[in-house]
């Protein structure tokens, strides 16, 4: 079970409170996380990653086991700990500064 | 009895306004999407209770978001405008092309007849329409095409198609205006489409001022009784069009300033025209720190300041291009937002002036339904 955690305003979107549980079959990686979170809120295409590329969106990151993976591979799997579900993955709005 | 529903689209959220035909006691409700910047919204006019509304954030891109049941509750639709074919270039500001890239809808236009049909204006300047309520957005190609859309160059306030008008007598002409490119009108129901802006002349903006497109349209209005004579209210001059757009001629007369965003049209009255004088390109607030609409009973020209409710001292606030908009009771009433959170509404044409709201984000669209 993969925990995903959402900002506030993409929760709102998603019509979901709290931290979404996801049954992603391995490899778990960047794109298949996103790939089951998307299928089961379609609601969420192309808030978190482009459309057409589909590249993560310049102000979102992603953060896991207090690292930033936002720049890694997106077909590399994600850390031990979120694939046996004791980490979250985290999708978060960048600080926009200000 | 009637009743008027003014729908509100702020920097951080959308409003929805709502009275009687008296238009004195008003309830506020929202804000829906708080915290997103609510371009436009606006319902269809033969399913009223049918409302889109344009949702987009910096970090989370563009969301379109319908309600049928006069935004009560509101479902997320589809939010795919990819341009079609080649994407192609346009100008960039040092004067290379440069991909067409989507940024955001400025604009959602239902169509007169059908609530499922929508059309959509956009950033990087395209037309869209959606003909299944939403679920999914194709390209009228042609503007970009006929238009010349790779001379197309952004300005300051980006390269936004803002405005789209439907000619209630003829379904295949519609008029697009797209900032720092022009007006633009298609007769084969958008197939094609042509530059209308024979007789603008933007000195100090374009190198030729008479130039066939690169005008900075702010926004067109027409009046559905004679949808030929059109509008214009320009970056600089207030202009009018007797023939569709072919030609246009100058009506700013005594304005104190021909600089503004907003124009619109009497909902009874074919030449009674509002705009909201701003004082420069470059000191967007009122002349004077006095907010005041001026209103031409004569199809241009001559000019009135109507001022009675409205802060005649240290107002400095702007009013855009979206942000007006008349209602179609027997004593039309006129709307309109500010960038500093207020929106005014007349119930007498413009003679007097009360804030409904006055505390609002920064507002960047005003529409309006009138309910039976």
């Amino acid at each position: 079970m993969i925990r995903v955690i959402l900002p506030y305003h993409l929760c709102v979107l998603a019509q979901h409170e709290g931290e979404v549980r996801l049954d992603v079959a391995a490899p778990v990686t960047q794109r298949t996380v996103l790939d089951a979170l998307e299928a089961r809120y379609p609601m969420l295409r192309g808030t978190i990653r482009d459309h057409d590329t589909p590249r993560r969106r310049a102000f979102i990151r992603f953060f896991a086991e207090e690292q930033d993976l936002s720049n890694q591979d997106p077909d590399a799997p994600l850390p031990d700990s979120v694939q046996r579900g004791d980490e979250p993955f985290c999708v978060i709005g960048a600080l926009a500064g200000g | 009895m009637s009743k008027v529903r003014v729908l509100v689209g702020t920097k951080k959220g959308a409003f929805v306004l709502t009275s009687d035909g008296a238009r004195k006691k008003w309830e506020v409700s929202g804000p829906h999407f708080a915290g997103w910047e609510i371009y436009h919204v606006k319902g269809s006019p033969v399913d009223p209770d049918r409302l889109y509304a344009s949702q987009s954030s910096g970090w989370f891109g563009q969301v379109i978001q319908r309600s049928n049941d006069g935004g009560k509750t509101w479902e997320a639709a589809g939010n795919q405008f990819a341009y079609d074919g080649d994407v192609g270039t346009h100008l960039w500001y040092d004067g290379t092309p440069h991909p067409w890239e989507f940024k955001r809808v400025w604009h959602l236009e239902p169509s007169l007849t059908d609530p499922d049909t929508v059309y959509a204006g956009v950033e990087d300047a395209a037309i869209f329409r959606t003909t299944d309520g939403g679920q999914s957005w194709h390209e009228l190609p042609g503007l970009r095409g006929h238009g010349g859309g790779n001379y197309w160059q952004p300005g300051a306030g980006g390269m936004g198609l803002h405005t789209i008008l439907l000619d209630p007598s003829n379904p295949q002409r519609i008029y697009i205006a797209i900032s720092a490119a022009g007006a633009f009108r298609t007769d084969d129901g958008g197939k094609t489409w042509k530059p209308i802006n024979q007789g603008l002349q933007s000195p100090y903006v374009l190198p030729d001022p008479d130039a066939k497109v690169g005008h900075c349209v702010h926004r067109i209005a027409l009046h559905g009784s004679r949808p030929e004579v059109l509008f214009m209210q320009k970056h600089w001059d207030v202009m009018r069009s007797d023939d569709a757009g072919e030609s246009w001629y100058e009506i700013s007369g005594n304005l104190p300033t021909d600089f503004g965003f907003p124009i619109d049209v009497h909902a009874h009255e074919p030449d009674t025209v509002y705009v909201v004088p701003i004082k420069s390109d470059s000191e967007h607030y009122p002349p004077e720190g006095k907010l005041r609409v001026y209103r031409s009973r004569t199809g241009g020209n001559d000019w009135e300041p109507l001022s009675q409710g409205l802060p005649q001292q240290d107002c400095y606030v702007n009013v855009l291009r979206d942000a007006m908009a008349v209602d179609s009771l027997e004593d039309c009433g006129v709307y309109f937002g500010t960038t500093g959170g207020q929106v005014y509404g007349s119930a007498d044409a413009g003679d007097t002036w009360n804030a409904i709201v006055r505390d609002l984000p920064a507002v960047l669209s005003v529409e309006v339904q009138t309910l039976a």
